[in-house]
């Protein structure tokens, strides 16, 4: 994922026109798991949802290519996608899950561009539903779902009851390659389109960004000969 | 005559000469031979036309345009594609091993790029040659693989696509497509290369008139080691229209099932290593009658068929691949630091990025034209127009990726980076798919040919008595002598290119006209016998691609100014620069055309070469040596 990111000039965000977007990796590792138990016959169906400007009908139609049944585009735009932070879209998900009905929402644990790592989480406190995230293995019995989870420790596994909201961490799977033709048989599966106002979903954000920096270039270090004279340079610049 | 007077009174000499000579050969008939390159001007394209000096402005201008969805269709293709040769294919270990990794084989395969072009009903992706042309410029980051592609697709199933019964298509297609059948083309022996026609494998009819047994051996041939079907080519008699019998060329589907197929061992070449390329030999190799594609004598016409319809896609393959190198090679230049500059900095190294973008540009430009005018309904005969892109994209390709090379300097040099191996997979480009020589003696001859056909049946009227032909002819003759300003109608009112490249689009006119009336000149002056001229050929074929390339070059940036394309004006600059440079090569190389031009060197050349090759060594006395 090599893509030069500049700050816009007024400071109020990274420049992201003309920059080329891709699915987040840790949702194509939630796309594949959600395939694959749709292979092992465990789920029905698989919908693929996106939120965002037009755009994101590519992405979504990547996810078709790669297994999923069908497609949901939240439209949201201009200032409002700008905007849009995990909150929104949580609200956005746990609405589109209530309507569709869904046993369970797969989701990647974060995206690399803000690292929120908070969507998944606020989705299942929003349902009142159970979550597993951060799975590096799930597995379905019954009406439970079994997840191992990767924390600082080590692993933990957990059982959940159904509906339930995972999200995948790296270790999970590895995405399959969505092939030529499986994509142009994607273009005959349906993508629904609607707004976050169609859900009953305010956009408004709690959150303002006041300023956006890139991190300070790194300084030249120095080499000292002896550990006197580490000392004496850490004292003198007050770090000790 | 007062039309003699008034010449000599002009200032260009030449012309009146021309004049004169042409009042004397006015009776005398051009016709050319039948060649062994077998052309025809069914319906070709839009090259012919320069031939005559004249701009066949409907069909380049303006610039082919794909649909909305295709476009989006084409770039849901690219970002998987790319996605996998980046991820999945190691090219060092391809190139150091000779062979492509099996895992590697059947990504390509599930990807579903064996068949790009095999229509969906048969289980392929059904995409059309401008869609191929965008996959070549990705599938060309490893020159193996695209060979191995190449050979699979653009020529070992072309014939069955192009020329195949539906029960052959039905039969062999879907395995073909799925990549669970490899094919091959097999054309080439050991004494048959460029002159291909002269094949000697053998194909005999049984007794029971339902097989033929293959017997002979085939050099060159791509996937030869490993391919389940071939296309073989080889000679069967065949009873003509008189009741005589001739050995006539057949195309033929043949399975290694078949039995008595051979393969040898891998050849172990400079570049594209990875690519299987060895000797097959047919030893009563039996195959079903059904088996022939086309009719029983016409291999060769589907053997240049197949060829025709695969070149234009070196175009888009060579710009991915200087793209690709501009990027890597721009990143050294400006970090890399001598005499206290960047490298970036520096004239030398600054005009090598700017022939390496004006190539891509061009390549690009003329592929995706030629890719386009195949496209259109009709299937109109583009065979001239992809020898050109072949020949240029080949030449400048191997140009670039030497000056690429050379940015880096020594560390270019090194195995450690993948400049020299692009440099080695590059060379075949000017010698497979058509030597490049063959190649410009088909453009310079079939273009040569329609034009003469053109010139006899005009010389044919004049005799008739058609006296608006010959005051046609003869005005066109004053007014070129008179300086006439040429307007072709590329710009101006109803002109097709935007205002904005008004300059080179003057040029290309001026180019064409003088093209025009060169190579009538030369049709008088050499009649038949033209086609042993090679040198005369070559210049011919040069300004010709040249001619192509400013079209298409224009042709592209009008569209993207008209449209406000991004970075548009980077594109006229590139799109005038290179005009600027086509348009002086093309007049030294017309001027060297003309009667007793003293910059033709052709005489001393041969003669140089007549005594190299008398004594097959190198003739001069060595410096040191004493006659005392």
């Amino acid at each position: 994922y090599i893509v030069t990111i500049r700050v816009k000039p007024d400071h109020s965000g990274v420049v992201t026109d003309g920059v080329k977007h891709s699915m987040n990796p840790f949702c194509e590792i939630a796309v594949e798991e959600a395939v694959k138990l749709k292979e092992k016959k465990f789920i029905k169906e698989v919908v693929a949802v996106s939120c965002g400007p037009t755009q994101v009908t590519e992405t979504i139609r990547t996810a078709l290519a790669m297994g999923c049944d069908r497609g949901i585009h939240v439209e949201v735009s201009g200032k409002d996608y700008e905007a849009m932070g995990p909150l929104q879209i949580a609200k956005i998900f746990a609405a589109l899950a209530k309507k569709e009905e869904a046993s369970l929402v797969i989701l990647g644990k974060q995206a690399i561009d803000d690292d929120c790592n908070q969507t998944g989480q606020m989705t299942a406190a929003l349902l009142d539903w159970p979550q597993g995230t951060f799975a590096s293995e799930v597995t379905i019995d019954g009406e439970k779902v079994k997840v191992v989870r990767e924390i600082d420790g080590g692993l933990e596994t957990i059982k959940i009851s159904m509906p339930a909201v995972l999200t995948a961490d790296l270790r999970l799977n590895t995405p399959r390659y969505a092939t030529l033709p499986n994509i142009m048989k994607a273009k005959k599966k349906k993508i629904a389109n609607m707004k976050p106002a169609d859900l009953g979903v305010d956009m408004v954000s709690r959150v303002e960004v006041l300023r956006v920096d890139e991190p300070p270039t790194r300084l030249a270090g120095v080499k000292v000969e002896t550990v006197d004279d580490l000392v004496a340079k850490l004292k003198a610049n007050g770090t000790i | 005559m007062n039309i003699n007077r008034l010449i000599a009174l002009s200032k260009s000499v030449q012309f009146g000469k021309i004049l004169t000579s042409n009042a004397r050969h006015a009776t005398k008939e051009v016709t050319l031979p039948n060649r062994t390159i077998r052309t025809h001007a069914r319906n070709l394209a839009y090259a012919k036309d320069l031939f005559l000096g004249k701009v066949n402005k409907a069909e380049c201008f303006p610039y082919p345009e794909i649909g909305n969805e295709e476009l989006e269709e084409i770039n849901s293709f690219v970002a998987p594609v790319e996605k996998f040769f980046t991820e999945e294919v190691d090219s060092k270990r391809i190139d150091h091993e000779a062979k492509i990794p099996p895992e590697t084989l059947n990504g390509l395969k599930e990807l579903g790029l064996f068949g790009i072009q095999v229509p969906e009903e048969y289980g392929g992706l059904g995409l059309s040659n401008t869609m191929y042309a965008r996959l070549g410029e990705i599938i060309s980051l490893d020159g193996s693989i695209a060979v191995t592609l190449a050979a699979h697709q653009a020529i070992g199933l072309k014939g069955i696509l192009i020329a195949g019964s539906e029960e052959q298509k039905a039969k062999y297609l879907p395995k073909l497509a799925s990549g669970e059948h490899v094919a091959a083309f097999c054309l080439t022996e050991p004494g048959s290369g460029s002159d291909a026609a002269s094949i000697q494998t053998k194909a005999t009819l049984s007794e029971d008139r339902k097989t033929y047994l293959l017997n002979g051996s085939k050099i060159w041939i791509s996937n030869g080691g490993f391919a389940d079907l071939m296309t073989v080519f080889a000679r069967t008699e065949v009873v003509g229209e008189d009741g005589v019998k001739k050995d006539k060329i057949t195309a033929f589907i043949v399975e290694r099932a078949f039995g008595g197929i051979t393969s040898g061992k891998p050849e172990d070449k400079l570049g594209i290593r990875g690519s299987n390329t060895c000797e097959v030999s047919f030893d009563n190799c039996p195959v079903p009658v059904e088996n022939v594609i086309g009719e029983v004598g016409g291999g060769f016409k589907v053997a240049m068929n197949i060829l025709n319809s695969g070149r234009f896609s070196m175009g888009s393959a060579g710009s991915g691949m200087i793209k690709k190198l501009i990027e890597m090679t721009a990143e050294y230049a400006g970090s890399r630091k001598q005499f206290g500059k960047n490298l970036s900095e520096f004239g030398m190294i600054q005009e090598k990025f700017a022939v390496m973008a004006q190539n891509a540009f061009v390549m690009e430009s003329m592929a995706y034209l030629t890719a386009g005018m195949m496209d259109r309904p009709g299937v109109p005969d583009c065979s001239l127009e992809a020898a050109m892109v072949k020949v240029f994209s080949s030449e400048g390709g191997w140009i670039c990726v030497s000056e690429a090379l050379q940015v880096l300097g020594g560390l270019g040099y090194t195995k450690n980076y993948p400049y020299e191996r692009y440099l080695r997979d590059c060379r075949i480009l000017l010698i497979f798919e058509g030597t490049n020589e063959i190649l410009r003696m088909y453009i310079a001859l079939t273009g040569m040919q329609y034009a003469g056909k053109i010139l006899t049946g005009k010389i044919k009227e004049m005799k008739k008595g058609n006296v608006g032909v010959a005051l046609e002819m003869l005005g066109r003759k004053l007014g070129d002598a008179l300086g006439r300003k040429v307007d072709l109608g590329l710009t101006g009112m109803d002109g097709v290119v935007h205002p904005g490249l008004a300059d080179s689009a003057k040029k290309l006119e001026q180019n064409v006209a003088h093209f025009g009336s060169t190579v009538e000149n030369l049709l008088y002056r050499y009649g038949k016998t033209i086609v042993e001229e090679q040198l005369i050929l070559k210049r011919v074929a040069d300004v010709l691609i040249n001619l192509y390339a400013m079209t298409a070059v224009l042709s592209r940036s009008s569209r993207s100014i008209s449209i406000g394309l991004r970075n548009h004006d980077h594109e006229v600059l590139l799109a005038n620069t290179f005009c600027t440079d086509a348009f002086f090569k093309n007049n030294y190389w017309l001027t060297q055309l003309q009667r007793n031009s003293p910059e033709n060197q052709d005489e001393n050349i041969k003669k140089i070469a007549r005594e190299v090759l008398e004594k097959r060594t190198y003739v001069c006395s060595h410096p040191l040596d004493r006659t005392f």
